[in-house]
């Protein structure tokens, strides 16, 4: 699976490019599903480059929520350290300890899943990077982490428009409305003023 | 004239010679009031009549931000200068009456980083001593690293020494000191903010260094004020004012077009701020751009200059002013 092409939107809403590599004191990789595609064709653009940014590479993975998992091809890189987590939340412990560990010159390179992007962001941000210095590459689903404006409960995994908040259960209307502290795109009740009135579902983010 | 808020009338209260290149100047408000807040890192512009000369130089402020009777500045003698730094040295005496400007900050601390680690050359230190001064009471983690020419040059050093014991470096060029910067930036913990301020080879050095060891740009901060450089003189026509003018060896465009009564915006008067970017209508010759505000493709495209810093060179200069 390649790169993918998105549609011009709100400002808000995240826009994702292509990894390069980058001179660094360190290199943190943080990937689900897909996203090891992005990494291991990062690193064959790295040519004559790629063994001396391996050798201080961390690639944390894990498989996607849709069952890819490509961790063989990231082991096959050789990279100084490679792990594997069942899930994101697994990982996250140990996404924050080495982001508290880590000195200026470290970068990191985000592939996958718009969540796992989101959230791999977020931790960084919180340890003090400024959110435009982590690189992102979009590959795979495009479901969405969403949260509802009105009971603030976050529904994972959110593939169609208008869904219901598995929360509060109200309709939600998905908006391209981004929150970089939340990780998630921002669900609004679409049936406010005429309760019941709610337009069939649409697969939107598959 | 400048954009935003008028000119504050102050009072010298007091001129203390530092070293033998440094005087540091103290303003309290002529009506005896507070004077406006200012953040750490903020600048001044200070209007001097020098014998009919009207100067207007920007300085950073250095005394602490939480003191609202007063702003000081140090001002270091450049005997090669235009003659505002002469001027301060030589006629600004303790009870005089002075017009300055009202604070702008250029140079923040970023307030999400979890440390701030401040390289100062020389005169470089003065916004570093407002920052530490707001810093500190909060609680914030930051370091000082100070390279001085010599240790009788060294302003201030003793006093930030005592205050913040532990966090400040200094290193003396005449002793052979030098501060390991590679070392240095290689070890600093992750969501520290580099700020530097100092003469333009050290700005330029450790910038330099700092993006080539993966320091993302938003984390790496400078400020160097640039004084209008002296050149030839030349013409330039004003299309909206209908007006042409003598730039002279000694003046920039923007004062030209002050002394002949023409409005022109200003902030910082030192190619930093971006306030006075004017349109080219025309120009038939070479701009000699010597701003930082600019991009490299902006000043290549000849449509576009900085009055308080840049210079002409050539046959035509038209400016939409």
């Amino acid at each position: 699976m390649t790169k993918t092409v998105f549609e011009k939107s709100i400002r808000s809403r995240p826009v994702y490019g292509e990894l390069q590599p980058r001179a660094g004191g360190a290199h943190l990789f943080v990937a689900d599903g897909e996203g090891a595609g992005a990494i291991v064709d990062m690193v064959a653009r790295a040519g004559s480059a790629a063994a001396e940014l391996l050798e201080k590479a961390h690639i944390i993975y894990t498989p996607g929520a849709n069952g890819t998992d490509q961790f063989a091809a990231l082991e096959r890189l050789g990279a100084a350290q490679c792990h594997r987590s069942p899930s994101f939340a697994a990982a996250e412990s140990r996404l924050r300890k080495v982001l508290a560990d880590a000195h200026m010159g470290l970068q990191v390179y985000l592939a996958g899943t718009e969540t796992v992007i989101g959230l791999a962001q977020r931790a960084a941000m919180e340890a003090g990077l400024p959110h435009d210095a982590v690189q992102t590459e979009h590959r795979g689903s495009l479901a969405r982490r969403v949260q509802c404006v009105h009971c603030k409960g976050i529904t994972e995994s959110v593939t169609t428009d208008p869904f219901v908040c598995s929360h509060c259960g109200l309709n939600l209307f998905v908006r391209d409305h981004y929150s970089r502290r939340l990780a998630a795109f921002q669900g609004v009740n679409i049936d406010a003023e005429d309760p019941g009135q709610v337009p069939p579902a649409v697969e939107r983010f598959k | 004239m400048s954009v935003g808020a008028p000119r504050i009338d102050v009072i010298v209260s007091e001129v203390v010679e530092v070293n033998d290149l440094i005087k540091r100047f103290r303003f309290v408000r002529a009506d005896g009031g507070d004077m406006p807040h200012f953040s750490g890192g903020s600048h001044v512009v200070i209007e001097m009549n020098d014998h009919g000369t009207r100067r207007m130089n920007p300085y950073s402020l250095m005394s602490d931000p939480a003191d609202s009777k007063g702003y000081e500045i140090s001002v270091r003698r450049d005997d090669a200068g235009r003659g505002g730094s002469l001027y301060m040295h030589r006629h600004v005496k303790a009870g005089m009456r002075m017009q300055i400007g009202h604070p702008v900050n250029l140079f923040p601390p970023d307030a999400r980083a979890k440390k701030h680690l401040f390289l100062a050359g020389g005169i470089g230190i003065t916004p570093f001593m407002s920052m530490m001064s707001q810093l500190a009471p909060v609680g914030a983690r930051f370091e000082l690293h100070y390279s001085v020419r010599s240790r009788a040059l060294g302003a201030y050093v003793d006093r930030l020494t005592a205050a913040y014991a532990g966090r400040v470096h200094v290193y003396v060029d005449e002793k052979g000191e030098a501060i390991d910067l590679k070392t240095l930036l290689a070890t600093q913990p992750l969501g520290t903010h580099l700020y530097v301020c100092g003469p333009k080879g050290m700005i330029e050095w450790v910038k330099s260094t700092a993006y080539a060891m993966g320091w993302p740009a938003n984390t790496v901060h400078s400020e160097e004020f640039l004084a209008p450089p002296v050149g030839q003189p030349f013409e330039v026509e004003l299309a909206a004012s209908g007006r042409t003018l003598t730039v002279g060896a000694a003046q920039s465009i923007l004062e030209a077009m002050e002394a002949a009564g023409v409005d022109a915006p200003y902030l910082c008067r030192g190619g930093a701020c971006g306030q006075c970017e004017t349109a080219v209508v025309r120009c038939d010759g070479h701009i000699h751009h010597h701003d930082h505000w600019l991009s490299d493709d902006e000043k290549a495209a000849k449509t576009k200059i900085m009055p308080c810093v840049s210079r002409f060179e050539g046959k035509t200069l038209v400016l939409d002013r």
